[in-house]
């Protein structure tokens, strides 16, 4: 390495470029951050304030009736109830399923596995748009209509592609020696599973974990087409009817929103280590 | 240990021997696992997907039978609804701004990001944010920001001077308001960006500034060809994706005003599930499945010119 020394006019325009570079991304944080401030500042206006300009960033009064008002104008908890058993299925489902089927890909010989693997990854293709009415039509055979089994039977029966094949990828980094040790000192391959890669695989589980609940808990279309009553309504097709029904009422439905939020917020802010290894991992690998 | 691999190698000669259908207890065990998936593979993928090609050649509207009628779902798409043209351009339109938009934002950002800033952290989860959530609040959230008398985007506007159209029931700006909303929520792209920046070996750099190359010419050479692998999968999903919008318009248009954000899902789900079209709705779905594929197909064909594979050999 040739050490240079740094001139003057070099390390100024370094300080410029380091300065622009900030302001940049400080501008950017501001408008990234400004819907959810104004979502949350809305919702605690009075109406008039929410059409008053210049604009009020802080109401005066902070009305924070405006939660427990639109959180019983709907049945709201009931709704956060559906959604959180629905989530929660969904999450046991897909997590169990895939992970086996993963396991069985990473850590076991068996022939025809690389020609299943690849019409595992190959369902990642296959568009949502064109299964959803024969779905439909099938679950509607099943009498499955208005029940929460079209939303939740199916991640038992595998769940998407995408958790297999990130399972599959880090059950792969995983020393196949400890498999083998284990096997020496009795441990069947079931017991590998459960007792070794499991374990050993909380970090990938989280992520899948997160991108489950995250696409669940906000999830839309499957719900609006499988769910009437709207005793089973879950939280996205709740907030969908409130604004429907009460359209100019922006303080209520502020709240609405920014209650439904909070726990993919959440769930993010204490998961964003493997949310963001997640996103890396099948980002850039593909 | 020896033994052990001993006993596998003894397993795999033994396991080219064997008819297809004798199974040793490892492979029982493996198929044990797999099955669930296979099982919801040929129940909610495959057949699904095979019913769908046959609803499309049928009349069908849920109450009486399903009445075969050949191709003419397909041919009434071409010829008689011009609905379909409408849907497929304006998809088009919003798909083709939005994803090369979103990817130049995500690039740009991670960049800034790349160059050893204080707090990456931080700024990282903050430009994040927005992806995490999605759906009905965020189509809410949105449609109060681009409300036109007293949404925050026109207040931002006015305090430049300038007057801001009805954003969402404007023709003219409708779709540049779905377009601006999908910027919001770059932040996926921009982690992944910047964990290709990282990769990219620092001594390519150091090389080009010996050879007296700016930062402009390095981010042409170097950056970009070192990480169009990971902007050409970006682009393919971000299309994929994008062509099958459907929260954003049902919740804040209805497709509208006069059709001009009428989204393919959203006429798809119309004709499905509000007029019971089901053999329609198919026929529909198998165009734009078509129509994906398609696009795809091109962009990676095109994607020879400007795709650079490190460790690819090319002839001349």
């Amino acid at each position: 390495m040739v050490v240079r020394s740094i001139s003057g006019s070099q390390s100024r325009y370094r300080a410029f470029k380091m300065t622009f570079i900030y302001i940049v991304l400080a501008v950017g944080m501001v408008i990234v951050i400004l819907p959810f401030l104004w979502m949350v500042s809305t919702s605690l206006k009075t109406p008039a304030d929410i059409f008053k300009i210049p604009t009020v960033w802080i109401p005066d009064p902070i009305v924070w009736a405006n939660y427990p008002n639109a959180m019983t104008i709907l049945p709201f908890g009931r709704f956060i109830l559906n959604t959180a058993k629905i989530t929660g299925l969904a999450v046991v489902g897909a997590t169990l399923s895939g992970s086996l089927a993963a396991f069985a890909f990473a850590r076991l010989r068996w022939r025809g596995r690389n020609f299943m693997f690849v019409l595992v990854l190959s369902t990642l293709m296959l568009p949502f748009q064109v299964i959803m009415i024969p779905q439909f039509i099938l679950f509607r055979e099943l009498e499955w209509l208005d029940t929460y089994l079209p939303l939740v039977v199916p991640a038992f029966f595998g769940g998407s592609a995408f958790n297999i094949f990130l399972l599959r990828q880090y059950f792969m980094t995983i020393s196949p020696e400890l498999d083998d040790a284990a096997i020496i000192d009795g441990c069947s391959r079931f017991g590998v599973y459960w007792r070794i890669i499991l374990p050993l695989s909380k970090a990938a589980l989280m992520t899948v974990v997160i991108f489950i609940v995250q696409n669940r808990w906000q999830s839309f279309l499957v719900p609006l087409i499988y769910l009437f009553d709207q005793k089973k309504y879950t939280l996205a097709l709740g907030l969908r009817l409130f604004q429907d029904q009460y359209t100019t009422e922006w303080e209520l439905m502020m709240a609405a929103a920014t209650v439904s939020m909070i726990p993919v917020l959440l769930v993010f802010y204490y998961g964003q280590r493997y949310f963001i290894q997640g996103v890396v991992f099948t980002g850039v690998k593909g | 240990m020896a033994t052990l691999q001993d006993h596998i190698a003894a397993t795999s000669a033994r396991t080219r021997q064997r008819p297809w259908y004798h199974l040793n207890g490892e492979e029982r065990l493996a198929w044990l696992l797999v099955l669930p998936w296979i099982i919801g593979f040929v129940a909610f993928q495959l057949g699904p997907m095979l019913a769908s090609l046959g609803l499309s050649l049928t009349e069908w509207r849920m109450f009486t039978p399903p009445k075969f009628i050949g191709l003419a779902n397909y041919a009434e798409m071409i010829s008689g609804d011009p609905l379909v043209f409408q849907a497929f351009k304006v998809t088009t339109i919003y798909s083709v701004t939005s994803v090369p938009l979103r990817i130049a934002l995500g690039v740009l950002v991670a960049l800034l990001l790349n160059a050893s800033v204080r707090g990456l952290a931080f700024i990282r989860t903050v430009y994040y944010l927005p992806a995490t959530v999605s759906g009905v609040a965020v189509a809410m959230v949105w449609l109060l920001i681009l409300n036109g008398d007293f949404g925050l985007l026109n207040r931002a506007l006015s305090l430049l001077g300038l007057e801001g159209p009805y954003w969402l029931t404007d023709t003219r700006t409708v779709l540049a308001s779905f377009v601006l909303m999908s910027l919001w929520s770059v932040g996926a792209g921009i982690i992944i960006y910047l964990a290709g920046l990282q990769g990219v070996p620092n001594e390519l750099y150091e090389a080009a500034e010996v050879d007296g190359a700016g930062d402009w010419v390095m981010f042409w050479k170097i950056t970009i060809p070192m990480i169009s692998p990971v902007l050409f999968f970006q682009f393919v999903i971000g299309m994929i994706d994008a062509l099958q919008e459907f929260a954003g318009p049902f919740i804040m248009t209805q497709g509208g005003p006069g059709n001009a954000s009428l989204f393919v899902m959203l006429y798809l789900f119309r004709q499905g599930f509000e007029f019971f079209q089901m053999g329609y709705a198919s026929a529909l779905a198998w165009v734009l499945f078509v129509y994906i594929m398609l696009l795809t197909l091109f962009i990676i064909r095109s994607s020879a010119v400007w795709v650079y594979y490190e460790g690819e050999v090319k002839g001349n």
